[in-house]
């Protein structure tokens, strides 16, 4: 039996400061949902991560958001919009996971983040001086400004993520989406990212980060989500959520036997647990 | 040369080079972006029906290659949408069965000579008619003004489809606009350069660009540079050397290709043992990092005890001491005496 973890969701969904608001929505590819009957509200000033191992449905919860997908069911409202209904797409500013910029063709810093910049300006898509500026801004919030005219290609790969990130600020979000911002970084260019995103909190930037390690991120969160096996297991602060964990880990301890975890199993095997995933789902 | 320029049909062969030297590259480096390098080469084939068709009926070739490349765009373009498993099988079909019907309807019109059929395909110096000329040249100018206007988009589109998909871009509009700039673009070149070789001329001046260029700007104008040197000089070689003008270009474009691979190579060896790598970095210079940042050139240097070091390549090079303009040229013997060894874990 799994644990239906109740909705923890804060708040009246329809609330003037919701930026994303999930009432039973399903997300997948052709008609098989991978993630189902999700109730997900994220307020305006939140620091959201949606945690959960590989496959766990975290990324597709994502991709709905950003309409990359398609919804199976129930309702996506985005700025207290009907998703279907919602055009001003630059207000979401999106952070893929890349491992590489631009390798078939050259392409410096500034030029790829100024693609970000294309969602605000007419369809000509000429840059006015102030939207250079705005280009300019970005690439200092992420410490790249010495690297404007820098073939993206010679950047080391927490500098490409940082490129991505300021890309993604050029088109001045009310709330950035990030896809595994540090996977494949190395430590030392993962605290230099952390100081980039401390950077964004401190400006108010509401922040949803998709991972499976919270790492060097964890301080900065004021809210964790955990997705796995398609569903949403955990919904709450930091506090609660390493309360939980500590939880589980002494049942883990004291009993030793798979089978009585029961749901909390899916808390047990989270982004701290990774290497155990067998027995986790029934 | 002014010798050349006297002859008629070589006055409209090189404005025709000039409009295809410049228009080709400008739309295949959105081509090498997308990874789509060899689709120009499809499209043309396709053209080859286009052009059967309008020498059986008597309409002007230009034009009915025109629609039945314009057609296979979109098409193409659709299916690479659409289609997720036999897309690429699909196209294959598509581009076969344009040159097979080509060849087969060619064959029976009356001006179905297997020279003729040659012209088309590997381009003549010999065909271009005066009313071509004027279309042409309206066609490329629509093609470099649109490519122009929309580049920032289709570069945006080419770089990250996703991404572009995310933030609200037309993706599938922009991309059948590119397909459609390729088709048109076949069709201008079908003259010169001949339907199996259009696709080089879009193509293998962007590769040469690119072993040059430090950005998309540059790749660019080095990629015009390049196909401009390529189609002029090559139709103007090949009235000498009574050789077809599709041939002699893209060999021409091949050629600087090689000597540019050759030279940059080159360079990059000499600057290679120039090159001298500062001592590993626990941190990453930048604004924050409390060193002081000294313009140097088109790059940023920063002051580490004394010392400037560069960002090259996920490292820092050693770009001589500090206060010390002429000490750079001592880079070139390997050790500057002031340089100190270690000075690791020197985080302010």
């Amino acid at each position: 039996m799994l644990m239906r973890s109740a909705p923890l969701v804060p708040g009246d969904p329809q609330a003037a400061d919701a930026v994303v608001a999930l009432r039973g929505a399903g997300f997948g590819y052709g008609d098989r949902p991978v993630l189902s009957d999700v109730d997900l509200t994220i307020h305006s000033g939140e620091i959201v991560a949606i945690v959960g191992p590989n496959g766990s449905g975290k990324s597709t919860l994502m991709k709905g958001v950003l309409g990359l997908n398609e919804r199976t069911s129930g309702s996506v409202s985005l700025f207290g919009v009907d998703s279907g209904d919602f055009h001003d797409r630059a207000r979401i500013g999106y952070v893929p996971q890349r491992h590489t910029l631009s390798a078939s063709v050259r392409a410096t810093a500034e030029e790829i983040v100024s693609t970000g910049r294309l969602a605000r300006v007419g369809w000509l898509g000429r840059l006015r001086a102030a939207d250079r500026q705005v280009v300019a801004r970005a690439l200092e919030v992420v410490g790249l400004t010495d690297r404007a005219s820098t073939e993206v290609s010679t950047l080391s790969g927490g500098q490409q993520r940082r490129v991505l990130i300021a890309r993604a600020l050029a088109g001045e979000p009310d709330v950035l989406i990030m896809d595994e911002p540090t996977a494949g970084v190395d430590a030392a260019s993962q605290h230099v990212l952390a100081d980039v995103l401390e950077r964004l909190v401190e400006r108010d930037v509401t922040m949803v980060i998709v991972t499976h390690e919270l790492g060097a991120l964890e301080r900065l969160l004021t809210r964790i989500v955990v997705v796995d096996g398609g569903r949403i297991r955990f919904d709450g602060t930091p506090q609660e959520y390493a309360h939980a964990r500590d939880q589980v880990h002494h049942d883990h301890d004291s009993h030793h036997h798979d089978h009585e975890l029961d749901g909390h199993a899916s808390l047990a095997h989270g982004p701290f647990d990774t290497t155990h995933s067998e027995g986790r789902r029934p | 040369m002014t010798d050349l320029l006297t002859v008629d049909f070589m006055q409209r062969a090189l404005v025709a080079a000039l409009l295809v030297g410049t228009v080709a590259p400008m739309v295949g480096i959105f081509l090498v972006q997308r990874r789509l390098s060899l689709i120009g080469d499809g499209m043309g084939h396709v053209a080859l029906a286009g052009v059967a068709i309008g020498l059986v009926t008597g309409t002007a070739p230009v034009l009915t290659a025109l629609v039945a490349a314009l057609v296979a765009a979109v098409v193409i373009e659709l299916l690479r949408t659409r289609g997720r498993t036999n897309g690429d099988v699909a196209l294959a079909v598509i581009f076969y069965g344009g040159i097979a019907g080509g060849v087969v309807i060619i064959s029976k019109s009356p001006e179905g000579t297997p020279a003729n059929l040659m012209k088309y395909l590997f381009g003549s110096i010999l065909t271009t008619q005066r009313t071509d000329l004027y279309l042409f040249a309206g066609l490329a100018l629509l093609i470099a003004l649109t490519t122009w206007v929309l580049r920032p988009r289709l570069f945006a589109v080419a770089n990250d489809e996703e991404y572009a998909r995310a933030v609200g871009i037309p993706v599938l509009p922009l991309n059948i606009v590119l397909a459609v700039l390729t088709a048109t673009t076949v069709v201008v070149a079908m003259r010169v350069v001949g339907l199996l070789l259009i696709s080089a001329l879009m193509i293998v001046p962007n590769a040469a660009s690119q072993l040059v260029a430090r950005s998309f700007s540059s790749g660019l104008r080095w990629a015009i540079a390049f196909g401009l040197v390529s189609s002029v000089g090559g139709v103007a070689l090949s009235y000498p050397l009574n050789t077809p003008s599709g041939g002699t270009i893209v060999l021409l474009a091949v050629g600087l290709f090689v000597v540019t691979a050759v030279v940059t190579g080159v360079l990059a060896r000499v600057g290679g043992r120039r090159h001298d790598v500062a001592e590993r970095h626990e941190h990453e210079h930048g604004m924050e990092c409390g060193h002081p940042a000294v313009p140097h050139g088109d790059h940023v240097d920063y002051v580490h005890d004394g010392h400037l070091h560069a960002a090259h390549e996920g490292h820092y090079d050693e770009h001589g001491a500090h206060h010390h303009e002429d000490s750079l040229a001592g880079l070139d013997g390997g050790s500057a005496p002031d340089r100190t060894t270690s000075t690791r874990g020197t985080r302010p």
